[in-house]
């Protein structure tokens, strides 16, 4: 059963009482098990009636909503929502509680004894990177962005598989913000829920969507896929003009190194002769050498200096950015426009691997 | 001072020496007309809050009726009630009640409005039940505007549970009416004194109960 989907909206409705227009219109949408779906889209687009819909929080007017293929609608609502995360943008704490006791939350609803709780609290507490002192304390004692992490702890306490969460780092400030949207990202990689994520910052979407879906007013699905897609092949105008400029950029941020592009460049040993080194600048059409000592990148030293002293003598500068194995085609192009050389070295643990220049990022980029 | 063989100092502490014991009746008599009145003006308000918060339209109908009671005379109200239970304790509980429900609803209705409607989400998103969620997060965030509506109930029947006196009760009150009848400063001192320091002893006394019943209210300043 694998391949079913853990969450499916099928012709899901609603229309709110005095309203004439419906908030959604006709909503399908599948997710699959473990996948994170970012839900974006203009105010009025009717995402977080969407992910309210879920939960049943928003009860829809008509159509169907499965849960691990359950009726939503068959289960009370209040079990229901025990199985389900959720993490609103205002947060939520309950003031007159503890953090601990916050956490705790649905736990003690279900009945876990104390201590399991206890457990399991300061479990989450690490998980989510707040300080063991912090439990003790009341929401007030905490600062926004240590209330939000506390917030994702309580939603994930009962080890519940699917979570929800409405703009939940909308709140705190874009340093913050960046930290916990990386966080999330790797907590995500590591408890693998089912996540339906709403948000109206773009680069937050594609960032943690697995998949994005990207909704116009009256919740129509403009097109739903994965980021990667979306950026290279926006399905209409509405969704190129959402996604606004810097297109490129953004896919950039999403593409891994490709270790195939990697060109050697005039990288040379320090036991290299003059003649050589020479000979390899002008084979690369630079004024600089790149010296290796058995593989470890050394730096790089002006062209000029190359006949004063054998190479090995040379003080060699450093390169100031460094990228790793691990890095996207956009941090390669940071590299390349700040770097004096104009290129992307590619380091791993000190060796040498090789380089990206302008025009091997704009290949990764075509393929 | 100037009355017939009374003495003519202010306070006459012989005649409290051997009054003590009525003294402390009319304590009881005070503190137990008090505690009465609020407490059953507490349950009514609470029956009519929850009414009023469910429906709301009914509010403002209750909070006319309560606001129209509020304002009635207590003299007047106490000599309203005499025909129909008599001269008696009922009458003062009735009147004295009637007093405390205006105050003590509003504060009930707006201590659980004063709950932030992210809290209500979130609880109703942890899988609360209405029931559950209304005794152990709606009650509890409103604790603190509660008990100041039953500070301020209970401060203003303390004051008023004196003007029973009429009906032949009054707590301290007696002393305050005897004195005037009589001239005698001692006995409308010990009223008036006592009165004061029920009432704000009564007064410190929620504030306590109010800190201590809601430790995060006093951290979050």
């Amino acid at each position: 059963m694998a391949g079913d989907p853990m969450i499916r909206l099928e012709n899901v409705k609603k229309v709110f009482p005095g309203s004439s227009r419906a908030a959604v219109t006709d909503l399908s949408l599948d997710i699959g098990r473990g996948e994170c779906v970012t839900l974006i889209g203009p105010s009025g687009c009717g995402k977080t009636t969407t992910l309210k819909m879920i939960n049943r929080i928003i009860e829809p007017t008509s159509g169907r909503i499965e849960i691990d293929g359950r009726d939503a609608m068959a289960i009370p609502a209040h079990e229901l929502r025990r199985s389900i995360g959720y993490v609103i943008q205002q947060i939520g704490l309950f003031p007159h509680r503890t953090i601990a006791q916050n956490i705790g939350t649905v736990p003690a609803l279900v009945g876990w004894d104390q201590a399991r709780i206890d457990e399991r609290v300061a479990e989450l507490v690490e998980i989510v990177g707040l300080d063991a002192e912090m439990m003790a304390r009341y929401p007030s004692e905490l600062s926004g962005g240590q209330q939000q992490r506390a917030g994702v702890a309580r939603a994930l306490a009962a080890d519940p598989p699917v979570l929800l969460m409405d703009e939940p780092f909308g709140a705190v400030d874009p340093i913050v913000r960046k930290r916990l949207q990386h966080e999330f990202h790797d907590l995500q990689g590591r408890l693998g829920k089912t996540v339906v994520f709403v948000t109206h910052d773009v680069d937050e979407a594609i960032l943690l969507g697995d998949r994005m879906a990207i909704l116009n007013i009256g919740g129509i699905i403009e097109q739903y896929d994965i980021p990667e897609k979306i950026l290279a092949e926006p399905a209409s105008d509405f969704v190129e003009r959402f996604l606004g400029g810097e297109r490129g950029l953004k896919r950039l941020a999403l593409l891994p190194i490709n270790e195939a592009d990697l060109e050697h460049g005039p990288f040379v040993d320090v036991s290299t002769t003059p003649a050589e080194a020479h000979r390899v600048m002008e084979q690369h059409g630079v004024d600089w050498l790149g010296l290796l000592d058995d593989e470890r990148l050394l730096g790089w030293v002006d062209g000029d200096l190359v006949d004063s002293k054998p190479l090995r003598d040379l003080d060699p500068r450093p390169f100031l950015v460094t990228l790793d194995t691990e890095s996207t085609l956009r941090s390669a192009l940071d590299a390349v426009v700040t770097s004096h050389a104009r290129v992307a070295v590619v380091v791993d643990d000190g060796i040498y691997r090789g380089m990206l220049d302008l025009e091997s990022i704009a290949e990764g980029i075509t393929e | 001072m100037m009355v017939l063989g009374q003495t003519s100092q202010l306070v006459d502490w012989d005649w409290i020496g051997r009054n003590i014991d009525q003294i402390a009746d009319r304590t009881w008599q005070h503190l137990s007309l008090t505690a009465v009145s609020v407490g059953i003006g507490l349950v009514i308000s609470l029956a009519l809050a929850i009414v009023a918060l469910r429906w709301r339209w009914s509010y403002t109908p209750i909070t006319w009726v309560t606001g129209l009671l509020y304002t009635i005379p207590s003299l007047a109200l106490f000599a309203l009630l005499v025909p129909v239970v008599g001269l008696n304790a009922t009458n003062a509980v009735i009147a004295l009640t009637s007093y405390t429900l205006l105050i003590i609803i509003r504060n009930l209705v707006a201590g659980i409005d004063s709950v932030p409607d992210a809290v209500l989400e979130a609880a109703d998103g942890m899988g609360y039940t209405r029931r559950a969620r209304f005794w152990r997060m709606e009650v509890p965030l409103a604790l603190p505007v509660i008990i100041a509506g039953l500070r301020i109930a209970t401060v203003t029947t303390v004051g008023l549970v004196t003007v029973t006196a009429v009906l032949g009760l009054g707590g301290y009150g007696y002393f305050i009416l005897r004195g005037l009848n009589t001239f005698f400063w001692t006995q409308i001192l010990v009223g008036v004194v006592l009165s004061v320091a029920l009432a704000t002893v009564l007064d410190i006394g929620f504030l306590v109960m109010q800190r201590a019943l809601s430790p995060w209210a006093r951290r979050a300043r």
